[in-house]
């Protein structure tokens, strides 16, 4: 499942941010930020602790299951007047909670989060992006790994000379994309894809920021 | 007036190039002095183009420079720092101003430089840019419009004859001769056995290859460049070799080495030419010529007692 990957921000920031707010309320998220425990339950507590600790005064909190969801809107309902009373709501979600959130109420949102990409989870605690929405798949000539994604430079025709061993310039524990598609090409025999070129890519294929408007009908044929 | 790279290419002699580093800041006296120093002794020079992803004074005002000094200047263009409408704008006004070479890259990543924080392009990469190239000479630009007047480029790539796995390499190499290189620029080479194999390969492709040569300034040096450099390896001897030499001879040691790789490449015709980069030790190239016994015919030779 994908999951929008995030970090706390540096609780100075978090502080700078509260300026001038005395009364704060607190929302996490049941999904992707209790799953990366950045804004879970147990995050949303800690947070708490902390902000009294620095003098605000908590008027409340909750953990919304899916704060991205259209649903959010109503959950927001139950904490109403605890949300009333304060000056800010701090929120502990990614980017698209935080926008949706904002978008039901008109009190300030402040993120107490970074959100720094749509991954999925690969590893216990690792998380990889894997695909960057460009809007132009190429998976098919790159043995089903994301060289736009996966390689720093976003290289679609090949490797750079900054590879060694298999390995990236930018992090030698970082794997090279073009590396990894080489060596699944070659067992399933199919390297000679590699050689086919690839024009520069379309950045507009649905101009940003994306918005589209899809057919509720099911296609036929 | 210097003779024209791919003149020189075609000409079928051993072609010389090396590279000027522009200089971090507005003052050019250095990099003035460099060119004056070497334009007459090697067939063209490379301007390196934010190298190392830190940012300098700009390849292309290298390379008017050395237009304007009367030397053959390689534009290196990266592809990390402009989008397609900065490259091509900047391939019009290189043209423009008498500037005909250029070496595409994609470049090195932002990270491994100055402004790591800063957005990198990759808009284009080097097979790209040089589609674009041979685009724009027909006429035409990448978003399909008409140009006004017409440019004509010679132009050329790099290719990593040392990196593992190399197959990759050469298949890129293969598209970039594809999509329009006539020159090839290596990385540095420093085991000759494994440089043969690369040129009995690429020997099959109309393109004329520059091997390139990295001065060795210490074996502190040569063993940092393993560790740190992809696709370069220095072999155990060579390291040896420069440690071996007397405490602050190192440096005369690597020019003795790089003129000796010059001497036994063009000696056993192994490619068509080299291309040295002393990097910031510009101004000892002339010794790596003179020890590689190299003077170039045909040549003004520069002013004597300099």
């Amino acid at each position: 499942m994908i999951r929008s990957i995030t970090k706390q921000k540096p609780f100075e920031e978090v502080i700078r941010l509260l300026r001038d707010m005395e009364r704060v309320f607190l929302i996490g998220c049941g999904t992707c930020t209790t799953m990366t425990h950045t804004g879970g339950q147990a995050e949303v507590l800690a947070m708490r602790k902390k902000l009294a600790e620095a003098g605000k005064r908590v008027t409340g909190f909750m953990v919304i299951p899916v704060a991205c969801d259209n649903l959010t809107e109503e959950a927001l309902q139950e904490n109403l007047p605890a949300m009333r009373e304060a000056q800010a709501l701090l929120i502990m979600t990614c980017a698209f909670g935080v926008q949706t959130i904002s978008r039901f109420l008109d009190i300030p949102v402040i993120p107490a989060l970074d959100t720094l990409f749509i991954g999925k989870e690969s590893g216990l605690g690792l998380y990889q992006e894997i695909c960057t929405q460009c809007g132009e798949c190429i998976l098919g000539e790159t043995g089903g790994i994301c060289p736009v994604t996966s390689c720093h430079k976003g290289l679609v025709n090949g490797p750079c000379g900054g590879t060694n061993d298999g390995k990236c310039e930018v992090d030698r524990n970082k794997d090279c994309a073009w590396t990894l598609i080489y060596e699944r090409l070659q067992k399933q025999g199919r390297v000679s894809i590699m050689r086919k070129f690839q024009p520069a890519k379309n950045y507009q294929v649905e101009p940003k920021p994306g918005k589209i408007l899809l057919p509720l009908e099911r296609s036929e044929g | 007036m210097a003779r024209s790279l791919r003149e020189v290419l075609r000409s079928g002699e051993f072609v010389i190039t090396s590279e000027i580093g522009p200089p971090k800041g507005c003052d050019i006296t250095k990099m003035k002095y460099h060119i004056e120093g070497l334009k007459d002794k090697v067939h063209a020079l490379n301007v390196t183009d934010n190298q190392s992803s830190v940012m300098r004074y700009p390849s292309l005002g290298g390379a008017i420079l050395i237009q304007e000094l009367g030397g053959e200047p390689i534009l290196q263009m990266t592809c990390r720092d402009r989008n397609r409408m900065a490259l091509q704008g900047d391939l019009l006004l290189a043209y423009s101003r008498g500037i005909h070479s250029v070496l595409c890259l994609t470049g090195d990543a932002v990270p491994v430089g100055d402004h790591k924080s800063a957005k990198s392009v990759f808009d284009l990469d080097s097979t790209q840019l040089l589609r674009a190239i041979r685009l724009m000479e027909s006429g035409k630009d990448l978003g399909g419009n008409d140009l006004e007047g017409k440019v004509e480029f010679c132009a050329g790539a790099i290719v990593t004859p040392e990196a593992r796995p190399v197959e990759p390499q050469l298949m890129k190499f293969e598209k970039k001769v594809e999509c329009g290189a006539e020159f090839f620029q290596t990385q540095a080479i420093y085991d000759l056995d494994n440089f043969r194999s690369f040129m009995d390969y690429a020997r099959k492709f109309p393109v004329k290859i520059l091997a390139g040569i990295v001065l060795l300034t210490s074996a502190k040096m040569a063993k940092y460049m393993n560790e740190n450099v992809p696709g370069i390896f220095v072999p155990q001897m060579l390291i040896d070799e420069l440690a071996s030499a007397p405490k602050g001879q190192a440096l005369k040691k690597g020019i003795e080495i790089a003129g000796r790789m010059i001497r036994q490449i063009k000696a056993e015709g192994l490619c068509d030419g080299v291309h040295i980069m002393a990097i910031g030790r510009e101004e000892v190239v002339p010794e790596i010529l003179q020890a590689a016994g190299i003077q170039l015919d045909g040549r003004k030779q520069s002013n004597p007692g300099e």
